[in-house]
């Protein structure tokens, strides 16, 4: 019998595949491209896009009706999954100091955003003066499905500073993995798995920009889009195509770390509740 | 004192009617022709082109203002642009002085401007009189407060305005909307050209008046007229570095459209189908005055009008035999006349295209109601008019009328009213009514819209935020959210 640990050990290599209603699937289309020359990842089609954004919305209700306090235990679970797979990570990212800055940076986003979610009503909300006898308050509310573009560089911490403030604030998440380094955001999803998402909330597709940001870009059940990792071209493309339904683009500097952030994924709302005897 | 039985026979034979108690309209000035109002003065338009303005009730002309053309609109954007060095550097409490003296000008000629308003788009002057203008002031009251104190509202950051606003307005609020365009932008330190709807300029210019008696410093305000034409060239010019719209969903979309890739910033306020929903436990009789005050305020030229009357099915009969009741006692007639519910519609396109809806509804199966109502000869004029059996498919449950139309349908339980007021691509607005407020709180959860009313519709106030969900737009209008669209934080 070998030895396991033996110079003859045949390695037990993982298939990445995408990440759809909380469960680790292949393109419907069947295809696979290289983005390193040598793994095989799954090309998503305009379908996978339609399925993730349909998971998505059914996971809406779930997530943004959960407790603020609930929402910040979970995102605090997958900087805890994240943190305790450092090595796996790290090797994905290329090694050495910068990979590690990285990881520092992506585990602390997510401990960052996990700690907001139960103080942006208080901060961002607003009890209003109104001149009648009204209750008047405006609470921040998520829009819904949020679509986001992450970037290639960095190929973790692009996506996870994006990812976090949008689940914070309660909205469900198609997200396409950066094109040419897809596997840290592949891997992530097996860390969100991990982490007590309710299925659907946080979905990765991967595959060619040009194929499905036209078709997240124009889907009707997208409520916004974040473009932080697009080029200016991409942008255009991303703001014309989200007309269709009014979406929103979020266009913050990609290094925005605020509360501003996560409102940019929300809708304030505002009720006059009578006052009287 | 009781009266004698005979008294009380005599008194029932009497009919009683309104006499008319039209508002004076002597002390109003409105000029035979107007330019454009640009870097602080009344400029001749390069188009050397103009348009009539019209009273709707009437269909008498009021006056001619400029079409703006392109090199019209560069001269508005430049001088906005010239001035913004020097406004955005002004020290705040210097802009809050201008904006606070604009807020006292508008109060001071409350009554001319009512009255111009009222003219101008057909709304009763009772409307204009009591919420338009007392608001418009009070809207530059409260962000006139704001323009030195704009760190507080966003700790740990340095806000900082982004240029020229290119701002377009709808003709249902002409100054209100003004207001609410104009006083955040200076209050944020940014200069504005606006453009009012070509149907209603006539208060806006009036208030390029006002901005010359506050001495506010040329360029700051500037307002070109015209229609859609002018609004595009307006919004598109690489000089204007916001933009912000009131108006239709579907223009709204256009200008998101083109300004794809422009690097300009967007709030657009659009259109709506709001839900007015009414449970079996709600005073009815109040319940009954909102709803009239939801869908035939301003004659429903209302983008969070209540145009769908969601009823619980247990309480709809009686509910439905009230309201058509209380249809009957309004008054619709000459907008200036201050006993007056319903004026005139607001211009004869908007007239077609309200008659073209309720043709469909009637197509599609739906019961039409309205009261005996005297429509008078000249102008635009619709009664209020309600539908009955109406399904969620039909147009007149879907688009938006803007006109004083309401659809009823009926729900069983909560959840179904959630549902069926949740079914819409719009989300601006949501009324409920219940005696019991946990329910009004459930609702007002769950209903995807940016404003829920709770046993009242239709009320604003500078400090409450307004604004849509989904296709209603996205941006705030009033309050401290709604500085956030006129300032970038660095």
């Amino acid at each position: 019998m070998a030895n396991k640990n033996g110079a003859d050990r045949v390695e037990v290599r993982k298939t990445y595949k995408q990440y759809v209603g909380g469960e680790f699937v292949r393109s419907e289309s069947g295809r696979a491209y290289r983005p390193d020359g040598t793994v095989n990842v799954p090309r998503g089609s305009r379908k996978d896009l339609r399925d993730a954004v349909r998971a998505a919305r059914t996971a809406f209700a779930g997530w943004s009706g959960r407790t603020a306090m609930n929402r910040g235990q979970i995102l605090y679970r997958a900087a805890e999954m994240l943190d305790a797979r450092r090595a796996e990570f790290e090797e994905l990212l290329g090694g050495g100091r910068k990979s590690r800055a990285e990881l520092d940076e992506t585990v602390e986003v997510l401990v960052w955003y996990a700690g907001w979610t139960d103080k942006l009503a208080q901060v961002t909300g607003t009890v209003n003066p109104v001149s009648g006898p009204y209750f008047n308050f405006t609470i921040p509310e998520p829009t819904g499905v949020v679509g986001i573009v992450a970037s290639d560089d960095p190929a973790l911490a692009g996506l996870v500073r994006r990812l976090a403030p949008a689940l914070c604030g309660g909205n469900v998440v198609v997200a396409l993995a950066p094109e040419h380094r897809p596997l840290p955001a592949l891997t992530l999803a097996e860390v969100l798995a991990t982490s007590d998402f309710p299925s659907g909330v946080v979905n990765v597709l991967s595959g060619q920009r040009k194929e499905l940001l036209p078709w997240l870009a124009s889907h009707m059940d997208v409520n916004a889009v974040d473009v932080s990792g697009c080029t200016p071209d991409e942008v255009a493309l991303v703001e014309a195509a989200a007309a269709d339904n009014v979406k929103r683009v979020v266009k913050l500097p990609a290094g925005e770390r605020s509360p501003h952030l996560v409102t940019a994924f929300m809708e304030m709302k505002t009720i006059w509740h009578p006052i009287g005897v | 004192m009781a009266i004698t039985k005979r008294q009380a026979a005599d008194l029932a034979k009497q009919t009683f009617d309104y006499a008319p108690a039209p508002e004076a309209i002597d002390h109003v000035r409105i000029q035979p022709r107007y330019g454009l109002f640009i870097g602080g003065k009344m400029v001749e338009p390069h188009s050397k082109k103009r348009f009539p303005t019209i009273n709707p009730a009437t269909e008498q002309k009021l006056s001619e203002v400029a079409e703006a053309d392109a090199i019209d609109v560069g001269k508005a954007v430049s001088a906005a642009g010239t001035a913004f060095t020097s406004w955005s550097r002004m020290a705040p409490s210097r802009r809050a002085r201008y904006l606070f003296r604009i807020s006292r000008l508008i109060q001071e000629r409350a009554r001319e401007l009512a009255v111009v308003e009222t003219m101008d788009g057909g709304k009763p002057i009772k409307e204009s009189r009591d919420v338009d203008i007392p608001l418009s002031a009070a809207h530059f009251f409260y962000y006139a407060g704001w323009a030195d104190k704009l760190e507080w509202a966003f700790p740990n950051r340095r806000p900082r305005p982004l240029g020229v606003a290119g701002q377009v307005i709808p003709w249902n609020f002409p100054l209100l909307m003004l207001a609410w365009k104009i006083a955040p932008a200076l209050a944020a330190g940014n200069t504005v050209v606006l453009k009012p709807a070509e149907t209603t300029p006539l208060s806006a210019l009036l208030f390029a008046e006002i901005c010359q008696q506050a001495e506010l410093p040329a360029g700051v305000v500037n307002i070109i007229t015209g229609a859609g034409k002018t609004g595009s060239l307006l919004v598109s010019h690489p000089g204007v570095k916001k933009v912000a719209f009131t108006g239709s969903t579907e223009v709204g979309k256009l200008i998101q459209r083109s300004l794809a890739g422009s690097g300009k910033r967007l709030t657009l306020e659009l259109g709506g189908k709001a839900a007015n929903i009414v449970f079996e436990d709600a005073p009815l009789d109040q319940a009954v005055e909102g709803i009239v005050n939801g869908i035939y305020f301003n004659q429903g030229h209302v983008c969070c009008a209540g145009s769908r009357l969601l009823v619980q099915e247990s309480i709809a009969k009686p509910l439905l035999e009230k309201l058509k009741q209380r249809l009957s006692t309004l008054r619709l007639g000459d907008p200036l006349d201050k006993n007056t519910d319903i004026g005139a519609i607001n211009s004869k396109a908007q007239l077609e295209k309200i008659q073209a809806l309720v043709e469909s509804g009637i197509e599609e199966g739906a019961e039409i109601y309205q009261p005996e109502c005297k429509l008078p000869e000249r102008g635009y004029w619709f009664p209020p008019t309600v539908f009955t059996n109406v399904s969620q498919s039909y147009r007149i449950a879907r688009e938006e009328i803007f006109g004083p139309v309401l659809s009823v349908l009926t729900f069983r339980t909560p959840a179904e009213a959630v549902e069926k007021a949740n079914n819409t691509p719009y989300g601006l607005s949501a009324g409920v009514w219940t005696d019991k407020g946990s329910r009004i709180l459930w609702m007002a959860e769950r209903m995807r819209a940016g404003v829920v009313w709770a046993n009242t519709f239709n009320r604003f106030d500078p400090t409450s935020p307004f604004g849509g969900y989904k296709e209603s737009g996205y941006g705030r209008e009033g309050g401290v959210h709604g500085l956030l669209p006129y300032l970038e934080l660095v």
